[in-house]
């Protein structure tokens, strides 16, 4: 592969490992949230997390433009700390992490409710406190289901397309990923390009979709 | 080692529902009576992982739950070993880690002795899955021992195991409790279990007290 494929390669899955780490955390909560609480607002919440995984890419992008672009809210937030999100390689992590947090939500939410509540009630009878509990019985308890969904989410972050342009667009060494670039290079004839990007992309995708559903297998 | 429970509440579950009006001062104590005569239910309730509508729990003069005084100890602070009927150790741990879950920074020797009177040294490293029937139970009666449980709840510790086993599991839990002096409440629908193990037997049926007093008055006559 030529040099400049090679490294829009490795920017994405370099993208993708830490779009992949940004959403976990919230994804995790939110999983358990879904899974184990009932509360005022929750299936409007979890309807708003899920909502990138049925409305257009290039609409959730857009979205994510006027928040963060320059007039929008979180856009004024990141300017007044100097943080500039919109056009850099930022936006092609947020826009990763927000596409792929769905699929880890609702991997790791099935997960959760498959954990019996009858062992954290025993961790509570031994003592446990709910974060303790969290940690140390649900967790790893779901934590194939857990590890399945943010394979999912991570190879759905490789193959971010449409927010991503939205927000990060497609320049060449600063934000250009795999899904651009097979697009760009198609764009220009350089099939050579854009078949090896795709066929790096198919094994990526393959790898990881493959060790999710193995892991999804009880 | 006797010690006093008060089990005065009134517990609605779904169309269920348990009314019990106890006193009781007894160094073991079996609540006694056939499948869904809401023993377990009770049990829970002591443990802290149902509520009560209204009544009051308590062990000595410590009040567990008291709808009156607006009284609801966690269960994680009522430092009650609970071994349920489906054992429940953690399956994503040995031995080693299921018996030392609760035990915050509990002395080594405490460790060594709850292995040792529940024979539990060599299997220490083993995974639960690994375990035999028997062995979970001792298991998780260790775990609940080593939580510096001041009282021991256990549901039909002897179910599912076969006459052999439950003979060996009945030697360790009378073990256990001339060991340890630790106060047990105790649920069986077996009187054999009942008589050899406890001095008390509460005797429940559809969720209501039919019957309470010593086990060798009671027991005879069912």
């Amino acid at each position: 592969m030529a040099d400049d494929v090679w490294q829009v390669a490795v920017f994405t899955l370099t993208m993708a490992v830490v779009a992949t780490l940004v959403m976990l955390p919230p994804g995790i909560v939110f999983a358990w949230l879904f899974a184990r609480h009932r509360f005022r607002g929750c299936t409007a919440l979890e309807t708003l997390v899920m909502l990138p995984l049925v409305i257009p890419p290039v609409a959730t992008g857009l979205i994510l433009l006027r928040l963060f672009g320059r007039r929008g809210f979180f856009g004024r937030v990141a300017e007044s700390v100097g943080l500039e999100v919109i056009f850099t390689w930022k936006a092609v992590i947020l826009a990763m992490a927000v596409m792929g947090l769905p699929l880890l939500v609702r991997a790791a939410r099935g997960a959760f409710e498959q954990v019996d509540r009858r062992y954290e009630q025993i961790a509570a009878s031994l003592g446990a406190g709910p974060l303790r509990i969290f940690f140390t019985v649900t967790l790893p308890m779901a934590g194939r289901g857990v590890l399945a969904g943010v394979l999912l989410a991570f190879s759905r972050a490789v193959g971010e397309f449409g927010a991503t342009m939205m927000l990060a667009g497609n320049m060449p060494g600063s934000t250009r990923t795999i899904a651009s670039g097979i697009y760009i290079y198609t764009e220009v004839g350089n099939d050579a390009a854009a078949t090896s990007l795709m066929l790096a992309s198919i094994m990526i995708a393959f790898g990881s979709l493959w060790f999710s559903n193995r892991l999804a297998r009880p | 080692m006797s010690f006093s429970l008060t089990l005065e509440f009134t517990l609605q579950q779904g169309e269920f529902s348990v009314e019990i009006d106890e006193r009781i001062e007894a160094d073991a104590i079996a609540l006694y009576g056939p499948s869904g005569a809401g023993k377990t239910t009770v049990l829970e309730a002591v443990a802290g992982l149902r509520q009560p509508e209204r009544g009051r729990i308590a062990v000595g003069d410590r009040t567990l739950f008291g709808s009156e005084d607006g009284v609801d100890v966690p269960a994680r602070h009522r430092c009650i070993g609970y071994v349920p009927q489906e054992i429940a150790l953690f399956p994503h741990m040995n031995v080693r880690q299921n018996v030392t879950y609760g035990a915050h920074g509990a002395p080594t020797e405490d460790l060594s002795r709850v292995l040792a009177v529940l024979d539990l040294e060599p299997l220490v490293e083993r995974r639960v899955e690994q375990l035999s029937g028997g062995e979970q139970k001792r298991t998780a009666i260790a775990r609940a021992l080593m939580a510096g449980s001041r009282m021991l709840l256990l549901d039909e510790p002897l179910s599912a195991l076969d006459v052999a086993l439950q003979r060996r599991v009945m030697q360790y839990l009378v073990r256990v409790h001339d060991e340890f002096n630790i106060p047990m409440l105790y649920v069986s629908h077996r009187a054999d279990e009942v008589l050899m193990l406890t001095d008390w037997v509460v005797q429940l049926d559809n969720g209501c007290v039919t019957a309470s007093g010593p086990s060798k008055d009671i027991l005879p006559r069912v």
